[in-house]
């Protein structure tokens, strides 16, 4: 976990008051400690990918949050989706080979 | 070796242009080719270098993505520094994960329907030889980020589960850094009337300016003056439940380590205090002319034991 300014330094392009916006908009959401902002692995990794998607990709600031609650749709069913191959993992062989010919088509 | 800058090798600017580049690269070349600097070693490798960086920068596709951060000097691919999709679909991504996460029995249903196995009704769902089937529901993995006193005092502190759902999480005084604390009933949902997960919260302790923790005893670095060191006096000294005075014993020397009883963490361990001696900062001729008169008559050497 790192502190904003060890972000800034570490993501080139990306200035102060835009990820003020960012964090504003809830587009990043690292924890708010009374020593100030604290930014884990995934909020620094979710930062690189927006300054991605908006200086490079050139994603405008209205659509932002459209692909970001998109993105976040996927992974959340990505997520599910683990949960239930996990599950189906758990349960019996012979239970397991009904679902994987179930699936087949 | 590693490769340098190939801005830097060429003594060029980032924006200097195509022609630019191939004006510098000649001039340089000229001067160093080996060709015309034979046997020597330096001008060779000089060169090489040249030409690998002016084998970058000519190519606009290659510069670019030099300037991208895509390849490094030598030309090779970076592989990326990080990935989103390596945290999100993770115990961490779980406060950005939107709507899905939270899946009504009506999704389950589908969800089920789609193996072949029937839906699951309000009393209990039927499975294969029509037996209920209550599920307890998953564990949900998060984390908590608490600051340092928090973590010795104890607190509450509101923990995020999903967009518009949080939970008061009481923290217990004494928590560790990596400690998995248990909220039953807090997980996912059951089916069929089967009860809820419990939501398994990870501890994570932010470190403190002050304090440092070993076991349950908390570190503190303590400065004093030369005058306390010398001669011994009351001084106040921070503890993660407030200040409190301690007695510096006379001739207390930097390192020494006093001990405040109780003072540690939950109650349970103590507070040690490292002692650190600080002279005055600023130049003070009055100091320095009785130190001088006063080690001329008392001579002793600390690094006796030293001598190899």
């Amino acid at each position: 976990m790192i502190a904003l300014d060890a972000l800034l330094r570490q993501v080139r392009g990306l200035d102060a008051g835009e990820l003020e916006q960012w964090i504003e908009a809830r587009w990043v959401r690292p924890e708010r400690l009374a020593s100030g902002y604290v930014f884990h692995e995934i909020d620094v990794a979710r930062v690189h990918l927006i300054v991605e998607l908006r200086h490079e990709l050139l994603v405008d600031a209205d659509s932002m949050p459209v692909i970001l609650n998109l993105l976040d749709q996927v992974y959340a069913l990505r997520s599910r989706l683990k949960s239930v191959a996990a599950a189906i993992k758990a349960l019996p062989p012979e239970t397991q080979a009904l679902i994987r010919e179930q699936l087949k088509d | 070796m590693a490769a340098r800058n190939p801005y830097e090798v060429l003594g060029v600017k980032r924006e200097a242009t195509a022609d630019d580049i191939r004006k510098t690269y000649r001039a340089l070349a000229k001067k160093h080719h080996p060709d015309l600097n034979p046997g020597n070693k330096q001008a060779e490798a000089l060169f090489k270098e040249i030409s690998a960086a002016y084998d970058l920068l000519s190519d606009a596709d290659k510069r670019a993505k030099f300037d991208r951060g895509e390849i490094d000097e030598a030309g090779n691919e970076k592989p990326r520094a990080y990935a989103y999709q390596d945290f999100a679909e993770g115990a961490p991504g779980a406060k950005y994960r939107t709507s899905a996460e939270n899946m009504s029995p009506e999704d389950l249903d589908d969800l089920f329907s789609f193996f072949g196995r029937g839906g699951f009704g309000q009393g209990g769902a039927r499975g294969g030889e029509g037996a209920t089937i209550r599920i307890r529901g998953g564990d949900r993995q998060y984390a908590l980020t608490v600051d340092f006193l928090d973590s010795v005092n104890g607190a509450k502190q509101r923990l995020e589960l999903a967009p518009g759902k949080s939970l008061d999480v009481t923290i217990p005084a004494g928590v560790r850094d990596g400690q998995v604390l248990r909220l039953a009933g807090q997980g996912s949902p059951g089916l069929g009337g089967g009860p809820a997960g419990d939501a398994l919260i990870e501890i994570r302790v932010a470190p403190h300016a002050l304090f440092r923790r070993e076991g349950d005893d908390i570190l503190l670095d303590l400065p004093v003056t030369l005058g306390e060191a010398v001669l011994g006096g009351r001084v106040t000294v921070p503890t993660p439940s407030g200040a409190v005075t301690m007695t510096v014993p006379p001739h207390s020397n930097t390192g020494t380590v006093l001990r405040l009883r109780g003072k540690g963490v939950a109650g349970r361990g103590d507070e040690l205090v490292t002692l650190k001696v600080v002279l005055p900062s600023d130049a003070d001729g009055e100091l320095d002319a009785f130190v001088k008169d006063w080690a001329a008559k008392h001579p002793y050497d600390p690094r006796k034991g030293m001598r190899p």
